[in-house]
């Protein structure tokens, strides 16, 4: 057994309205660069839909995450020497259209135009070229709130088994939305992938980085991420993703688009797991397996084995203490209600989903649908969603788990209700999805309350414990010499410099 | 110093210098700057066509003219290749990978040029160096019907003259000299490619050192621990 600590996420979709302020905090905090516009860390989705980029979950496209091959575990992509043969041109490398082409308006001229019948109009500028773009096709969220034609909507990969035609009708239809991040995965593609080895995960805390000195551009990576989570910044020349904002979480803060999640259905927490066990866990003959595999790979924390494993790898006592109070592991582990996304891309990924309910109320309200015990809350199967597609989603397909977490959901909700509107004690729902009142009690207060010291456990990284003098280290930091911070005065260089103004409008609006 | 004697005799050191020297520099400074700088994200078309046909022929014909040129005649002898077929191996090999970096070449130029996104992300140097490495192509290429002509005359004199001057500038003992008999079109596509030399360090020319064939051999999974007393 080799212990090591996870940061880890659970996203409940439940409560996701789609608002995008994770993406905004995100872009304005870490990809508001050149090179790097199109690029968002964090996303969210309407679903159903092809997502960012198009088709990202479509491995038949771009051959991202693992496969079994003879039972061994490779990179769909092919193996190393097939990448190194692939190097000078990725036969899987997205192009910038499968993204979108970023960018901004000439807002200026709808000051500066001269007075004229039509009302002026801000045209759209291409932040790669410069240009005026003729009209805008695609964006980062362009099915947003299921807009679009179903038909290109519906070639999303999770409605594979699904009875497409069924869903396209209007009284049919149903949506959700999916933030996404990096997944921090504990047998990440991305790392696997990068010939020059410069991806790596953090051995005190399992954020994967890449190391941008390192970093040569042979993105492979790029392609290899089943969640095309990583992204080349066409300036740098360097594959970035999301940092799990590491100097954030080191100091024991949450990630910012967790912080600034205004729905509070993040949560970030520390797992442990068994790092000699990734690959065989990983290597699932059935893929509809991965996910209780994925599940058996953690470590009980209040286990006397594990915490004497975990302290002979260095893991201090804080850390243990707070993947005892995970809320990461309530979700995971007891109450069985969240889930890793796409499992069968065998990456492990460390973001987990709980998937959302999606009552029909008016429906409800009419009495046409069957409801539970107290006449209210609906059953997992009546619900919008099919549970086919969130299986297609977070479990391979396999739709027990998935009834059973969303009956957990409701059987919760049921039970409130009976407490704060009937006024009377009603346990036959949580009977019936096999939780006591203390369980729904607790779920209530991580889910509905959600209050932030619960939804954030975060230990701090101890820096004292890896730098040889953590007091000197101190007045380093904030500053940034040489080369690093600005241009300088001389206009003259040996090596190329980095370009760093994005494309703007170059017409100025004039002063108020 | 005449020009002849500075060209063949000086400027072969002040490109390897700056070569060496300047790519150390920039690894050891600004290895930020070190990369690829791939454009594949930005246009996709012809990548596959173009990008392998280029970097095959031109790798393809680094090592011809390593091999060809670097290899001490008498080695040649005691291997029992002779001059005349010496020289059709370079001929047929120089025109087949040089027509295939020229036809990528080409593609790539042309995309670096006249598409709209990867124009406007190039840098200066990046259409600078394309085009060199170009023309210094087509230099090399205008060379084969010369050589033609040499062997149908049976007259492997340039190329062995050619090889012999490489080997002096190796051994450090330059003889421009050596050159006196050999046609200008030669000595042109050499300062060409000693200048590819000379500007490799400030261009993106530098992603060739960083070739990853350890890649082969390493784990899949690659972690970093910050923790002192865990380091193997």
């Amino acid at each position: 057994m080799k212990v090591r600590a996870q940061f880890a996420f659970v996203f409940n979709l439940d409560k996701c309205i789609g608002c995008h302020t994770c993406s905004v905090t995100c872009k304005n905090v870490w990809t508001n660069r050149k090179g790097v516009e199109y690029a968002w860390f964090n996303n969210v989705e309407s679903k159903p839909g092809v997502g960012y980029p198009k088709q990202w979950e479509n491995q038949d496209i771009w051959n991202g995450g693992w496969e079994l091959k003879n039972g061994k575990l490779e990179l769909k992509s092919g193996s190393r020497t097939n990448k190194l043969l692939n190097i000078f041109a990725n036969p899987d490398m997205p192009e910038i259209d499968d993204y979108y082409e970023p960018f901004t308006y000439n807002y200026a001229h709808l000051k500066n135009a001269p007075l004229s019948e039509a009302t002026p109009t801000a045209r759209p500028i291409s932040q790669i070229t410069g240009e005026s773009m003729e009209k805008i096709t695609w964006g980062p969220n362009w099915e947003d709130d299921l807009a679009g034609e179903y038909h290109k909507r519906s070639k999303d990969k999770n409605m594979d088994n699904i009875q497409k035609e069924m869903y396209g009708q209007f009284e049919n239809t149903f949506h959700m939305y999916l933030p996404r991040i990096c997944n921090h995965c504990l047998n990440a593609s991305c790392v696997a992938a990068c010939p020059s080895g410069s991806i790596y995960k953090r051995e005190e805390d399992g954020i994967v980085l890449v190391d941008q000195d390192k970093c040569r551009g042979w993105r492979m990576c790029v392609s290899s991420c089943p969640y095309k989570k990583v992204f080349y910044n066409w300036e740098s020349g360097k594959a970035e993703k999301c940092v799990g904002c590491y100097p954030r979480v080191e100091s024991g803060m949450p990630t910012v688009c967790s912080e600034s999640c205004v729905g509070r259905i993040r949560y970030n927490g520390i797992m442990l797991y068994d790092a000699d066990r990734i690959e065989e866990f990983a290597s699932m003959e059935d893929t509809q397996d991965l996910y209780e595999a994925q599940r058996s790979i953690f470590l009980d924390p209040n286990d006397p084995e594990v915490i004497k494993a975990a302290r002979a790898e260095g893991i201090n006592e804080d850390w243990l203490d707070a993947a005892r109070k995970s809320p990461i592991w309530k979700m995971v582990m007891d109450w069985k209600i969240a889930f890793p996304i796409h499992p069968e891309f065998r990456t492990l990924p460390m973001v987990w989903y709980v998937p959302p309910l999606s009552p029909v109320q008016s429906q409800i309200d009419q009495g046409n649908l069957p409801v539970g015990p107290d006449g209210a809350i609906p059953v997992a199967g009546a619900m919008r969603l099919p549970v086919q597609y969130l299986a297609n989603l977070l479990t391979a397909g396999k739709e027990a788990p998935i009834e059973s977490a969303l009956n957990k959901l409701i059987a919760m909700r049921s039970y409130q209700r009976s407490i704060h509107v009937e006024g009377v004690v009603d346990t036959r729902a949580i009977d019936a999805a096999g939780l006591s009142e203390d369980q729904a009690k607790e779920m209530y207060r991580y889910l509905a309350i959600a209050n932030y010291e619960d939804r954030f456990v975060i230990p701090t990284g101890h820096t004292e414990e890896t730098l040889d003098d953590s007091f000197g280290f101190q007045g380093q930091n904030g500053f940034t010499f040489g080369n690093d911070t600005s241009h300088g005065v001389s206009k003259i260089t040996l090596f190329p410099r980095r370009r760093k103004d994005t494309v703007e409008p170059k017409e100025e609006a004039p002063n108020s | 110093m005449n020009l002849h004697n500075f060209l063949y005799g000086v400027y072969p050191y002040v490109a390897l210098s700056v070569f060496l020297l300047g790519s150390l520099l920039r690894f050891d400074r600004e290895q930020y700057t070190w990369k690829s700088d791939s454009s594949q994200l930005l246009s996709k078309a012809n990548m596959r066509l173009g990008s392998n046909l280029f970097h095959v022929g031109i790798i393809a014909i680094f090592f011809g003219h390593a091999v060809g040129l670097l290899t001490p005649h008498s080695w040649f002898q005691a291997l029992g290749i002779s001059d005349m077929a010496h020289q059709m191996v370079a001929i047929w090999a120089g025109s087949i990978f040089g027509v295939m970096c020229l036809i990528g070449g080409a593609i790539l130029w042309v995309r670096r040029m006249f598409n709209a996104r990867v124009s406007a992300a190039s840098r200066g140097s990046d259409k600078f160096i394309l085009s060199w490495l170009l023309i210094t192509l087509i230099l090399g290429l205008s060379t084969i019907p010369v050589s033609i002509g040499h062997a149908n005359h049976d007259n492997p004199a340039v190329m062995i003259a050619l090889a012999e001057w490489v080997q002096s500038i190796v051994y450090l003992h330059p003889d421009p000299s050596l050159l006196n008999g050999v046609d200008t079109i030669f000595k042109v596509h050499l300062f060409f490619g000693m200048t590819v030399f000379l500007v490799f360090p400030f261009t993106r020319m530098v992603h060739v050192w960083s070739a990853p064939f350890g890649y082969v051999k390493r784990p899949y999974q690659i972690v970093r621990s910050k923790r002192k007393f865990l380091k193997s």
